[in-house]
């Protein structure tokens, strides 16, 4: 049955990726391995607080003339160009290019900006229905189940992040569901983090060889991430807020 | 009188209610026409899953708790993160979508399709397919091999999504 060769394929593209992952470890045969740096999570077992997602955006090394991580947060997660009622102020945006000026200098950075998952987030503090959430590993989501599209939280947020559905959609993907009078926004592509994925935004700009954004667990303090921020400066953006973000930059 | 005495005479009434409704009804099937809601019929779920396949539980008791196991696994894997495909939605899209004769996938929640007949006839109204894809996208990962999802676009570089082409699991 072809469907079978399907399946096999893709379980193996999955176990290749694995080994990749463990490309620092010491292989005693193919596919045997002495030591395997970060055990990814069964498929039955919850997310916990040992791991901290977050990304780090270095804007000295993102192109003004690039939106390569908006077009592939797109693909993944099926928005923009699915509304087609909406204005241009309605439509969702999960991430976007954001040019910013100094004004003395004359100086121009460009970044992406989207949800920066809070530690303290004012969208969970505000939402009547818990919908708005924070995951044990700091993922901050809407649970479109239990939204009643209020949009506190976006009045809330401090960073524009989220956007609010005007439209009834049709095809969407099924690993990421979107509908009609609910919130949404950045997931940090949960649906590939849960499967020992990187966002799509980040392996996109890494595809086209900018690497400005760095993906990984901020309580480990031996992945990429971490050591980039103990080795650099880096900020919150309103670090004013208290917020403690998990998205961090550079060069700003 | 006992409370259980109680419960059994009004369940007894209840059965009893059962059982003989049925029948009037089929006693005056020839009048059906002329009463209110005749054309309320029920009509079988489209069935298109091959013979060989099996429901991910008996189908009986898919029947009376398919939606407290959706339900459930909702919750798990949107606060808690928990992958496993054997109640996830998208498996059940995955193998009761129907095919049109030209080979395209029908909507499962449209008219007569899986996820409907029986909700029409029992006047069960269900939100999810306002968000959730209603036809398969990416081929099944329900078995032993990979707990969860692999995900399309999970590979090295920008492969395109793999959609399902296969036919494996529509007749
Ligand atoms: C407003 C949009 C929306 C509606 C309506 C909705 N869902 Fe969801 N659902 C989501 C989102 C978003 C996710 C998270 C997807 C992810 O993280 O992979 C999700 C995830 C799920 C999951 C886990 C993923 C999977 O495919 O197994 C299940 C099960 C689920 N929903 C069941 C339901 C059921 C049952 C209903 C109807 C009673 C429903 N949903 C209605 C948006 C919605
Ligand atoms: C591996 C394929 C497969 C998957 C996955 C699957 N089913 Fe089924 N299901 C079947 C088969 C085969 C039957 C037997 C009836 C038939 O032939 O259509 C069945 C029967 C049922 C029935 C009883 C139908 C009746 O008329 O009595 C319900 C309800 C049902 N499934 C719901 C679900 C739900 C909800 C899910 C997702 C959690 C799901 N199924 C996932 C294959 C599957
Ligand atoms: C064998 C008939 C049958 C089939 C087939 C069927 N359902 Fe149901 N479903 C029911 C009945 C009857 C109820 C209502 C039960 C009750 O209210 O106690 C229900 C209830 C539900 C509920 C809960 C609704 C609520 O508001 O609580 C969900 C969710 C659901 N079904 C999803 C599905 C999905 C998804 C499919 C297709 C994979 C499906 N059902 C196929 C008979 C069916």
């Amino acid at each position: 049955m072809s469907d079978t060769s399907n399946r096999i394929d893709s379980s193996r593209r999955a176990f290749l990726n694995k080994a990749g992952a463990a490309a620092g470890a010491a292989a005693i045969a193919p596919g045997v391995f002495l030591t395997t740096p970060a055990v990814a999570r069964p498929a039955d077992q919850p997310v916990t607080s040992d791991k901290r997602w977050g990304i780090l955006v270095d804007t000295n090394k993102c192109a003004s003339n690039c939106d390569a991580c908006v077009t592939a947060c797109k693909d993944e997660n099926g928005w923009g160009s699915t509304e087609h009622h909406s204005s241009q102020e309605q439509q969702s945006q999960w991430i976007r290019k954001v040019e910013i000026r100094n004004k003395s200098t004359g100086f121009v950075a460009t970044l992406p900006l989207m949800c920066q998952h809070c530690e303290h987030p004012p969208c969970v503090d505000v939402c009547p229905t818990g919908a708005s959430f924070k995951r044990a590993d700091g993922i901050v989501l809407v649970d479109k189940h239990i939204c009643i599209g209020c949009r506190y939280c976006m009045m809330a947020c401090p960073y524009k992040a989220r956007s609010f559905i005007h439209e009834d959609l049709e095809d969407q993907l099924p690993w990421a569901p979107r509908g009609k009078g609910t919130v949404e926004s950045c997931t940090m592509c949960v649906q590939r983090v849960d499967n020992d994925g990187t966002p799509a935004c980040v392996e996109a700009c890494s595809a086209e060889n900018h690497n400005a954004l760095v993906f990984g667990d901020l309580n480990d303090e031996n992945s990429e991430i971490s050591r980039e921020l103990a080795r650099a400066e880096s900020i919150e953006l309103r670090a004013d807020l208290a917020l403690n973000t998990g998205v961090r930059y550079r060069g700003i | 009188m006992t409370y259980a005495t109680v419960a059994s005479r009004v369940s007894g009434l209840l059965l009893s209610a059962l059982l003989i409704l049925p029948l009037a009804v089929s006693a005056e099937e020839e009048e059906a026409e002329n009463l209110p809601f005749s054309d309320l019929t029920m009509t079988e779920p489209e069935r298109h899953v091959s013979a060989t396949e099996e429901c991910v539980a008996p189908e009986a008791e898919m029947r009376r708790n398919h939606m407290k196991f959706i339900l459930h696994q909702r919750d798990e894997t949107m606060h808690r993160g928990i992958r496993t495909r054997r109640h996830s939605l998208e498996e059940c899209v995955n193998c009761h979508a129907a095919k049109n004769d030209q080979g395209e996938y029908i909507p499962v929640n449209a008219e007569n399709q899986f996820c409907s007949s029986c909700h029409t006839y029992a006047a069960v109204n269900i939100d999810c397919f306002q968000c959730h894809a209603t036809k398969p996208v990416r081929a099944s990962s329900l078995d032993g091999r990979s707990a969860s999802a692999p995900h399309p676009s999970a590979g090295p570089g920008n492969e395109p999504h793999p959609f399902l082409v296969s036919e494996g699991n529509a007749q």
